[in-house]
């Protein structure tokens, strides 16, 4: 399954992810609120889906299932699993056996067929070309040495920031889990991931200087009416380096703005919407909503039980000592 | 209820510990529930994340870096000026000060634990919400709810702990079990094991200082309980901001480098480990 083609490193935290289910309407339901007034979007999430950020080609135009056709295609991608992994003798990283399987967590219901939402064809832009020349490199020289050092493997292997991250956050194969906490001034969002956290503040104040580059970019937020608007730039270049978004590593002109909308006890509307002009032919836009699940979040220690990494370099040196006829 | 009752039993045992018993002042910044309102960026101004214990200036590990590196001089901020330890963990912190070039877990960016979170020469901020508190540190982006509401006994061992908070008058106290005890308390190989139990105070003395008290107990290192404490600064510059200090990949070198296809350069100390 291409999500997990890549070796992880050990997982060291896993959240208590009892799914709580889609709130059912709530009639009576109003907007949760902090001592001082803001919209009060506490408490612990997910935004786990089986959705790809890009519709699937053969659902062409269609951008919403019905309630069957997504148990359908629930079903399909679960047997996909089962074929693709589950049975496996090569398999290096089950997740049913940790309970992380997409038929043990909870998963929020969404009847979108992609993340993304716009372009309406569901696809991201097309590249500009002098990302398009980027990309292409950038795999050839891959091709050649990925395995040559650590700062060769992908940024996630590394434990240097996990692509689902973001920002925007989107759903991946585990760890998908969020802790937010609000005080005046601020609302923090805590990624299961790496134990990332973003600290946003709500004043006002102006990003960062423009030679300051971050891995998660520098955020600001503000409330417009009850949707919490985060605006993130001052981004490194090379984020968004691979799989997930084709290789189209993104550049320092990345901005990506987010919006949360509280809409039941159960459930916020994430929506988001990426622009760089250094990658992308015109800004593109997606949906990954979040649902409540039972906490607390358990510590993501990834670089301190990075296994992974080393014996990945390890047994490409022993492979060219191989070759070498040394071995 | 088992946990309960552990929590209690620890909770009890804190509560047999000698605490400094000092008052919030006037101007302390309030909530609307009269708590103290802990919520900034805040600091440790010392040389305690080089050695808790009194140390002079000294060569650090690295001579080529000159006087960059060099061990900051420090009065120490233990009460007493030593640290209890048992005859065979004294011998461990020896052994681990002549490898702490390689074996530091910050030279591995590694997460810090507490208390060494608290005075990394890095600030930290408070984030405290109607319910729970959020401690956020710069260094390795190293995070820690302290649950007020939802108190659980540790229910798995980590690096940074779990953390019980409750308030003692205007003193925040808070209960840190479950550490992992692969962390250490400074660069000079002081440590501790997997069953140490640590009770913090934060005390708000006045709008920008906060008094801050750790004990720590744990027998089968220390031969009794030990106190440290300093004052943490309020960072008070217009707009103060945690920045990004991931520190993976300032590591790697030292954690894989081997490992590359062409090793890395490394100075002769590092080399020779």
């Amino acid at each position: 399954m291409r999500r997990f083609g890549h070796i992880l490193p050990v997982a060291c935290g896993l959240a208590l992810a009892l799914g709580v289910g889609p709130a059912p309407a709530a009639d009576k339901w109003t907007m949760p609120r902090t001592s001082y007034g803001d919209p009060d979007l506490q408490g612990y999430w997910t935004n786990h889906s089986m959705l790809p950020l890009e519709r699937p080609k053969e659902l062409g135009d269609k951008a919403r299932f019905t309630e069957k056709e997504l148990a359908a295609y629930r079903e399909k991608e679960m047997q996909a699993k089962v074929t693709n992994f589950g049975a496996s003798t090569t398999v290096h990283y089950n997740l049913d056996d940790y309970g992380l399987g997409d038929d043990q967590i909870h998963l929020v219901h969404n009847l979108n067929t992609s993340l993304i939402v716009d372009p309406k064809n569901g696809q991201l832009p097309p590249l500009t070309p002098v990302a398009q020349k980027r990309r292409d490199a950038s795999v050839a020289w891959a091709k050649v040495h990925e395995f040559d050092s650590a700062k060769t493997r992908g940024l996630g292997e590394r434990c240097m920031v996990w692509t689902n991250e973001g920002p925007p956050i989107q759903p991946f194969g585990y760890n998908t889990h969020y802790q937010i906490i609000q005080t005046k001034g601020y609302v923090v969002i805590l990624m299961e991931m790496i134990h990332d956290a973003r600290v946003i503040p709500l004043d006002g104040r102006p990003h960062l200087d423009p030679k300051v580059r971050n891995w998660l970019g520098d955020s600001r937020g503000h409330w417009e009416g009850d949707t919490l608007v985060v605006e993130t730039t001052n981004f490194k270049a090379g984020l968004h380096e691979d799989y997930r978004f084709h290789y189209a590593a993104t550049t320092e002109k990345l901005r990506v703005v987010e919006r949360f909308t509280r809409t039941g006890p159960n459930r916020i509307d994430y929506r988001f919407t990426v622009e760089d002009p250094g990658t992308w032919t015109k800004p593109w836009s997606g949906e990954a909503p979040w649902e409540s699940v039972e906490g607390p979040i358990f510590e993501y220690a990834c670089n301190e039980g990075n296994y992974g990494l080393p014996n990945t370099l390890s047994g490409m040196r022993a492979k060219e000592r191989a070759a070498a006829g040394k071995e | 209820m088992r946990g309960l009752g552990k929590f209690l039993a620890i909770a009890i045992a804190a509560a047999a510990i000698p605490a400094t018993a000092l008052a919030a002042g006037p101007d302390v910044p309030r909530r609307a529930d009269g708590k103290p309102n802990l919520d900034g960026i805040w600091q440790a101004v010392n040389a305690a994340s080089w050695n808790l214990e009194p140390h002079a200036a000294a060569q650090g590990t690295v001579p080529l870096t000159g006087a960059i590196g060099a061990v900051s001089p420090g009065k120490g901020v233990v009460e007493g000026g030593t640290i209890p330890y048992l005859p065979s963990a004294l011998r461990q912190r020896d052994e681990n000060f002549a490898h702490r070039l390689t074996q530091d877990p910050e030279a591995k960016c590694f997460l810090p634990g507490v208390p060494r979170a608290t005075y990394m020469p890095h600030p930290f901020q408070f984030v405290q919400s109607d319910k729970n508190i959020m401690i956020l540190y710069e260094y390795d982006g190293a995070v820690r709810t302290v649950y007020m509401a939802d108190r659980i006994e540790a229910p798995v061992d980590s690096w940074m702990g779990w953390s019980n908070g409750r308030w003692d008058g205007d003193t925040l106290v808070v209960d840190v079990t479950g550490q992992n005890g692969q962390s250490w308390l400074d660069r000079a190989g002081n440590y501790a094991s997997d069953s140490l139990h640590v009770v913090e105070r934060y005390t708000m003395i006045d709008r920008d200082h906060i008094q801050y008290e750790a004990t720590l107990t744990d027998p089968t290192v220390f031969s009794r309980s030990w106190k440290i404490s300093m004052p943490l600064y309020r960072r008070i510059e217009p707009g103060a901001q945690l920045m990004e200090f991931k520190c993976v990949e300032f590591a790697e070198d030292v954690l894989y480098g081997k490992l590359y296809k062409t090793p890395p350069k490394l100075v002769p100390e590092l080399a020779k480990q």
